[in-house]
């Protein structure tokens, strides 16, 4: 989904990657039979020929869409990443050039901290959100949807609009969250345009924007806890506080493991943020890029198109290794019942 | 558990809760402020009640009209995937034809791979065309969806076969089968992925950013970031801006509650 991130637009589809490594179920291929007629009204039975035609032709409209808007593109932008773009088009081989002054841009250091802190900072509503989903799980009736409403209003807003909410109430000079500072003795920062403080303003308003989100997955994966598991442990005499590590948080490892992923991949991706809470003219731009960033600025500011894709290249074979190896460390913490 | 007294249980949600809501409280309190007395120190928490400020949206961006495109963007792009996906699903979970795992394999390729990596090509594609700055153009690459075959897919297998059984063994094709016996059957599954579809286009920014330059062609999203930009500073007005823009899908959210969570629960359950 994409939830879409935004979180809802980056999320809905890395959701999807995550569950997609293991969704392959096994399927037989048809035989080969003899050339499809279709000419005769055939009824389907063992029909496989004529189920091929069907097959293909209901493929067809989303292979190609996909083929023509996405797989080709990929080739290309990998091709790409070995290029150097004159100033009036037309391509030439550079080899590992590109990758060779990504490594030393002097930007690169910063961008690549800044990344992961956000994703690290990001990976915080899971406990946040585990908790409320908890909570959320012991109280019945109707206030059980209202407050599902309200901690999801902010995965449905529009990032460019959320951002400029959040940007007024960071603002140094007028924001609410300084003058309630103020209030207790403390003089607030210009949050956004200082450079100290701008991916932990952004990294507080991605985690605000996502524990509806993930709540909903938690309230989920609780639902799927049986009852009688706490009335079991109940007679044995375990607290609730016991209960939640012994039997809940165990049995909802499944759920942790893949809002983990999909969490890494979208903060390993951040970039509306940037572009929409600090702008390109802000004194903290220098000290706040991501590394997503930086690839729009190569691409489409700076006129880098080769260094770009050798950066998004870059940046997919590090979310696939990262998630290829929580995959395989999956196999340490996560407990399917 | 047992129902021990609930009250600490509700002030820890209830204190979540505000804080979830407390900036959109303050979007609207601002919103209907002059500028003066939102730039007051200390800040103003009554507003002077000036609702000419969301008359002002409309004559200080062209509001309408990207109201308007975001509109069609979205209502073509779900309508497009809905079909497309459901197609293409259905025939990677229920017919058998040679190279359909191979195909399949491709397209959970494309979802493992992050959006900047084919961006310049789409780029390249609808500069050869000549579609940039178009709503055309914003809405092409969007008309397929590996994330929305993938999850009707799931869906599909998640349905019982036996339905489907009987009703080739009445004679029907697969055309009929699928048009007439699944796709009612999968209406929840293409509620959820529609309603989905229509959150991620409503909110979508980078590709309609680097698409289009014309402030008439564009989609809320990016009229919304380009005025950050320009530095405009009157907070009331893009206070009241931004609050219409998100309105539409708390709207949608507030009706389709169920279908969204559930939507999201179940790309989380696969």
């Amino acid at each position: 989904m994409a939830v879409t991130r935004t979180p809802l637009t980056g999320n809905s589809s890395s959701a999807a990657t995550a569950a997609a490594s293991d969704a392959l179920g096994g399927a037989s291929k048809a035989g080969s039979g003899e050339r499809p007629s279709l000419a005769r009204r055939v009824v389907a039975r063992h029909g496989h020929p004529r189920e091929w035609v069907w097959g293909y032709l209901m493929v067809a409209p989303l292979a190609l869409g996909l083929a023509g808007f996405y797989l080709w593109p990929i080739v290309q932008s990998v091709y790409y990443s070995f290029t150097s773009w004159g100033a009036f088009g037309g391509q030439q081989w550079a080899g590992l050039a590109n990758y060779r002054a990504f490594l030393s841009d002097p930007q690169l250091p910063k961008a690549a901290w800044n990344t992961v802190l956000y994703s690290l900072l990001l990976l915080a509503s899971i406990p946040a959100s585990i908790v409320f989903a908890a909570l959320l799980n012991q109280v019945r009736g109707r206030s059980v949807g209202l407050y599902r409403t309200l901690y999801f209003i902010p995965v449905v807003s529009m990032p460019a609009a959320v951002a400029m909410v959040w940007r007024w109430l960071y603002n140094g000079d007028y924001g609410l969250i300084n003058y309630l500072l103020s209030l207790v003795g403390i003089h607030g920062p210009h949050w956004v345009s200082d450079g100290r403080f701008a991916v932990y303003a952004m990294a507080l308003v991605g985690i605000w924007a996502v524990v509806g989100y993930n709540m909903i997955i938690f309230a989920a994966g609780l639902k799927g806890i049986p009852r009688h598991y706490y009335e079991a442990a109940e007679l044995d005499g375990a607290g609730r506080v016991r209960q939640f590590f012994s039997i809940t948080l165990p049995l909802l490892s499944p759920s942790i493991f893949f809002v983990s992923v999909i969490t890494v991949i979208s903060g390993l991706q951040m970039f509306d943020y940037v572009l929409l809470m600090l702008g390109r003219s802000n004194p903290a731009l220098a000290d706040s890029k991501t590394i997503a960033y930086l690839f729009y600025e190569y691409v489409f500011l700076d006129n880098e198109q080769g260094m770009g894709c050798a950066i998004a290249v870059v940046l997919t074979v590090v979310l696939l290794l990262l998630t290829a190896v929580q995959f395989r460390l999956q196999k340490r913490w996560v407990h399917y019942a | 558990m047992r129902s021990q007294r609930l009250w600490p249980v509700h002030v820890v949600l209830a204190v979540g809760a505000a804080a979830m809501v407390a900036p959109f409280l303050w979007q609207l309190l601002t919103s209907l402020q002059t500028l003066g007395e939102a730039t007051h120190v200390p800040p103003t928490f009554l507003p002077g009640w000036r609702w000419s400020n969301y008359g002002e949206v409309f004559t200080s961006m062209p509001f309408l009209r990207q109201f308007l495109n975001t509109v069609v963007i979205t209502v073509v792009r779900v309508a497009a995937q809905l079909l497309f996906c459901s197609m293409a699903a259905y025939a990677f979970a229920r017919l058998r034809f040679p190279g359909r795992d191979v195909l399949f394999l491709l397209l959970l390729s494309v979802l493992m791979v992050p959006s900047q990596v084919y961006l310049l090509p789409q780029y390249q594609i609808l500069m050869h065309l000549g579609l940039l700055n178009t709503l055309t153009g914003i809405v092409l690459p969007g008309l397929f969806s590996a994330f929305g075959t993938f999850m009707l897919r799931q869906f599909f297998l998640s349905l019982p076969v036996d339905v489907e059984e009987a009703a080739r063994l009445d004679g029907a094709g697969p055309v009929r089968i699928f048009w007439s016996v699944m796709l009612p059957l999968a209406k929840p599954g293409l509620i959820s992925l529609g309603v989905l579809t229509v959150l991620w286009s409503w909110n979508d920014l980078l590709w309609p950013l680097v698409v289009t330059s014309d402030a008439g062609q564009m989609p809320l999203s990016v009229g919304l970031a380009t005025l950050q930009g320009e530095h405009v500073t009157d907070y009331p007005v893009l206070m009241a801006g931004s609050l219409l823009a998100s309105l539409p899908m708390i709207a949608m959210f507030l009706v389709s509650q169920r279908r969204i969570t559930e939507g999201i629960a179940f790309t989380g359950s696969k």
